[in-house]
């Protein structure tokens, strides 16, 4: 043994260095210190990605990371600029009426194989999305246009859908009923265009790989590897190319992993982290730790606790939720429990960025909230337990996702409910696709849940408690909150319409639908050299189209 | 022998059968719908969605439907990603795990190796203590642990020189590769340490060393051709598993260090419900580990004559 020592230890040193330094010097020298997450000089700006997106087919997108690809490499007949104002797209004017719209286009659109955008493929993608074979599942924020619903469910033909082609360049959409909001909508992926003849040639695999697409937009995208890479590059056959000072918007990096991210943000290979999603809360910590600049913006979702309004529910009595309304305070909930910087605490299912008439919905329209009052809850059981027929209510379940923020929820409510009001809160919870199972199904008692806007109205949310919605998850029926609905669905005057959705928005809290728990927001670091991005509450989180890079 | 190998071929082929259809079975039976999102669809869309996806047909349907379709190697499209065949999702992501996965393999082995050499030779010294110390560690510390500490270490070090040393996370070129390969064949290294250990220590007490060494073969030919050999049989046992383990086993390291890799698709689909993928990530591991053990008990057969003779009739 000691003999083998002797001979075998310096050959073992020998051989591992050398193995080392054979496998070091065979690694090909990459651009590694160039990789940077900004450069002045390309202006280009590198991100990293949460996961894949799902599918680039504008008529049938849904996801966000497709959504953000879509804003920047199309466009539809408006578009939002630098100042998140509806400005012309491909359209160059339009004209209004109460149901009825008029598109002019401009003759220098093109497609990025040269060919123009022209009318017909406008009347193509939008009978493509309410066909009901293509079972897009946004075909219903296309229902303001004439027939679009009726398409969809399969009882009327495509041809009667309220878009035609009057020539190359004019568009003419009819409407079901004044939609005030309609124009902010003709910006939204699934008004897009698609050219027929190109659709066709893909066979079923349009926008599936960089073969399969066109685009019309101020970028195009250059190389995709799926789940590793997407890179885009400014489209030189952009009408307002000019106007465009950013060459490269970069993917070199996916991974759902958040604390990996924020390392690359570190590491400087990153401009801005998490630009669509907004920084976790451990991540934001690491970013205070570090004294980076946050920035913060609303992120666009409202969240809120939903009773079960069913008629077999214990929840569907006034004044059992009225008693758990009265002891709820959600400043507690997000300062206390919560804790992200910047997270509002709901008052009501509007968010406060939702513009009203002229200033904000919630400024024109505050609402009288509800007041913490431990004895009016205590009356307020007593007579729900006297209506209910119950000694004691019964245990309330609670369905939740699997997310850290839904468990504090959770604990919170269930801490909450028991100390004030005796009741116990049965906490259930499931896995994404299991929690949308049982809230479909209606089983459950409260739920957390929540919704993202549309399109830039006050109805986008308001609606969702209409009777005839399909995402009114715990089935609230009102015949007068009906009525507001449809006061404001059916209007053309601003005034009318959001005076009826302030009654709604009242209602909501009177009858107490939900207890609103936050609004949610956005924070984000980036490298300071970045300039110009924008930030929206509907359609792609995070537009770069009007970003530079600093010197 | 080639009876052998068929007859562990049509035994590995059974194998495959039933994985797939316990996979097919308990993946319909766990509730959620696949199709299900946020926003409630109308019902002339959900139907029309099933039906794109087969999802209306009886179950019994839909189990000979996939399995006609696995016979002839379609694995069908992804519910989570619309316009991608799990064919192609395999095809483009497991060359990916399977470059990290034999990397880390090679780390493990020759570490592996290396290091269980070095701790029989300094038995009971300082040395062994403090390999096996490390071993310990390595065995029973989470690959994520590992992961999360190494690429913290990349990015201090990148800020203290000031340049780009290492990569924090990406795919692209051997660089990429070295620290999350690494990290991924930590775990199998350790173990491998310490069974190459106490293989090493058996065999050096044997009686055909001592006739070798009295013999006066040189202690070089004795370690290379009589001593290594013999024990590194048990390395090679668990090499077989521990290939197919670590190219899936890569989930962790590949989403720290945001690799390209099939092990997300495999762990993710799971909680998507998407059925596609689970059946055709589940299948395709299973198959490769099934040709993996076969490869490493063929193998077997060349570095030791004993089970090639005994094999036969």
């Amino acid at each position: 043994m000691i003999m083998l020592k002797r001979i075998v230890q310096p050959r073992l040193r020998i051989c591992t260095l050398l193995l080392f330094a054979l496998t070091w010097s065979l690694s090909t020298p990459t651009l590694l210190a160039q990789e940077t997450g900004v450069d002045f000089a390309t202006q280009t700006v590198r991100l990293a990605l949460t996961g894949e997106p799902r599918n680039l087919n504008s008529m049938k997108a849904t996801d966000q990371l497709s959504i953000f690809y879509l804003e920047h490499v199309m466009e539809g007949l408006l578009r939002k600029d630098a100042r998140n104002l509806l400005v012309g797209g491909v359209a160059e004017r339009w004209e209004m009426t109460e149901t009825s719209a008029k598109f002019w286009l401009r003759h220098d659109a093109m497609w990025s194989d040269g060919k123009p955008v022209t009318a017909h493929d406008f009347v193509f993608a939008w009978r493509n999305v309410v066909n009901p074979l293509t079972a897009s599942e946004y075909a219903s924020i296309m229902y303001p246009v004439k027939n679009a619903e009726a398409i969809n469910k399969g009882e009327a033909p495509l041809t009667s859908l309220g878009i035609k082609a009057l020539d190359d360049y004019t568009l003419e959409v009819e409407l079901e009923a004044p939609t005030g909001y309609f124009l902010s909508l003709t910006a939204f992926m699934t008004f897009y265009p698609a050219r027929e003849d190109f659709y066709l040639a893909q066979n079923d695999r349009y926008f599936a790989d960089i073969e399969n697409m066109i685009f019309n937009g101020p970028f195009t995208i250059k190389s995709w590897v799926h789940s590793a890479s997407i890179r885009l590059e400014k489209n030189p056959a952009y009408w307002d190319s000019k106007n465009i000072i950013l060459n490269v918007i970069d993917t070199p990096y996916i991974t759902n992993d958040s604390a990996a991210r924020f390392n690359l943000f570190k590491d400087g290979k990153l401009a801005i982290e998490n630009g669509l999603q907004g920084l976790e809360s451990e991540q934001l910590q690491d970013a205070l730790d570090n004294r980076f600049r946050i920035y913060s913006h609303s992120e666009g979702s409202v969240f809120y606790m939903e009773f079960n309004h069913r008629p077999d529910r214990v929840t569907r009595n006034l004044n059992l939720r009225k008693a758990m309304q009265a002891v709820y305070d959600s400043q507690e909930l997000v300062y206390k429990v919560i804790g992200i910087a910047g997270y509002i605490p709901g008052r009501s299912v509007v968010p406060v960025y939702m513009p009203g008439v002229q200033l904000k919905f919630r400024e024109e329209y505050p609402l009288v909230t509800p007041v913490l009052d431990l004895q009016q809850a205590k009356n307020y059981l007593a007579l729900a337990k006297v209506e209910l027929g119950l000694e004691k209510i019964p245990p309330l379940s609670i369905l939740l996702d699997d997310r850290e923020i839904g468990m504090l929820q959770a604990q919170y409510f269930q801490s909450l409910f028991k100390r004030t009001l005796d009741i116990d809160i049965k906490v259930d919870v499931q896995t994404f696709k299991q929690r949308l199972d049982k809230m479909l199904a209606g089983n459950f008692d409260l739920v957390l849940t929540g919704w993202g806007p549309d399109y830039e109205d006050v109805l986008t949310f308001t609606e969702l408690f209409s009777s005839w919605n399909a995402n009114n998850r715990g089935r609230y029926q009102s015949p007068v909150y009906d009525s507001y609905i449809r006061t404001a669905q059916a209007s053309a005057n601003q005034q009318t319409r959001m005076d009826a959705m302030s009654q709604a928005q009242q209602l909501l809290l009177d009858d107490v639908v939900i207890l609103p728990t936050y609004e949610r927001v956005a924070n984000t670091v980036r490298n300071p050299k970045l300039d110009g991005v924008m930030f929206k509450q509907t359609a792609a989180a995070m537009v770069l189209t009007y970003a530079r890079v600093l010197e | 022998m080639t009876t052998y190998i068929l007859k562990r071929l049509a035994i590995g082929l059974l194998t495959i059968w039933f994985i797939a259809t316990v996979t097919f079975v308990v993946m319909h039976l766990v509730p959620g719908n696949p199709l299900a999102n946020e926003k409630a669809t109308t019902a002339a869309i959900r139907a029309n969605l099933e039906s794109r996806y087969g999802l209306d047909r009886p179950l019994s349907e839909q189990y000979i439907i996939y399995m006609r379709n696995m016979l002839q190697g379609d694995f069908g499209i992804a519910f989570s990603e619309e316009n991608r065949a799990v064919n192609d999702i395999i095809r483009e992501h497991f060359p990916v795990s399977a470059t990290l996965g034999i990397l880390s393999l090679l780390f493990a082995t020759i570490g592996g190796v290396l290091w269980g050499a070095l701790t029989a030779i300094y038995r009971n010294r300082w040395p062994d203590y403090f390999i096996m110390f490390l071993v310990i560690l390595g065995i029973s510390v989470p690959s994520f642990v590992f992961a999360a500490l190494s690429q913290f270490s990349i990015l201090q070090l990148n800020q203290f020189t000031g340049r780009s040393i290492l990569p924090v996370a990406g795919w692209g070129g051997f660089r990429y590769m070295v620290i999350p390969a690494l990290v991924l064949g930590l775990s199998t290294m350790a173990y491998l340490t310490r069974m190459m250990r106490s293989s090493m220590l058996e065999v050096g007490n044997t009686d055909y060393i001592r006739t070798a060494r009295a013999k006066g073969l040189s202690n070089t030919r004795i370690f290379i051709f009589h001593q290594l050999r013999n024990a590194i049989l048990p390395v090679i046992t668990v090499l077989g598993p521990a290939i197919a383990i670590i190219t899936t086993g890569g989930f962790v390291v590949e989403s720290v260090f945001a690799i390209p890799g099939l092990g997300r698709y495999f762990v993710q689909s799971v909680a998507q419900l998407d059925y596609t993928v689970i059946m055709g990530t589940t299948v395709f591991f299973g198959a490769f580990l099934v040709i993996m053990v076969l490869l490493v008990d063929i193998l077997y057969g060349f570095i030791d004559p004993r089970i090639r003779l005994q094999a036969k009739p």
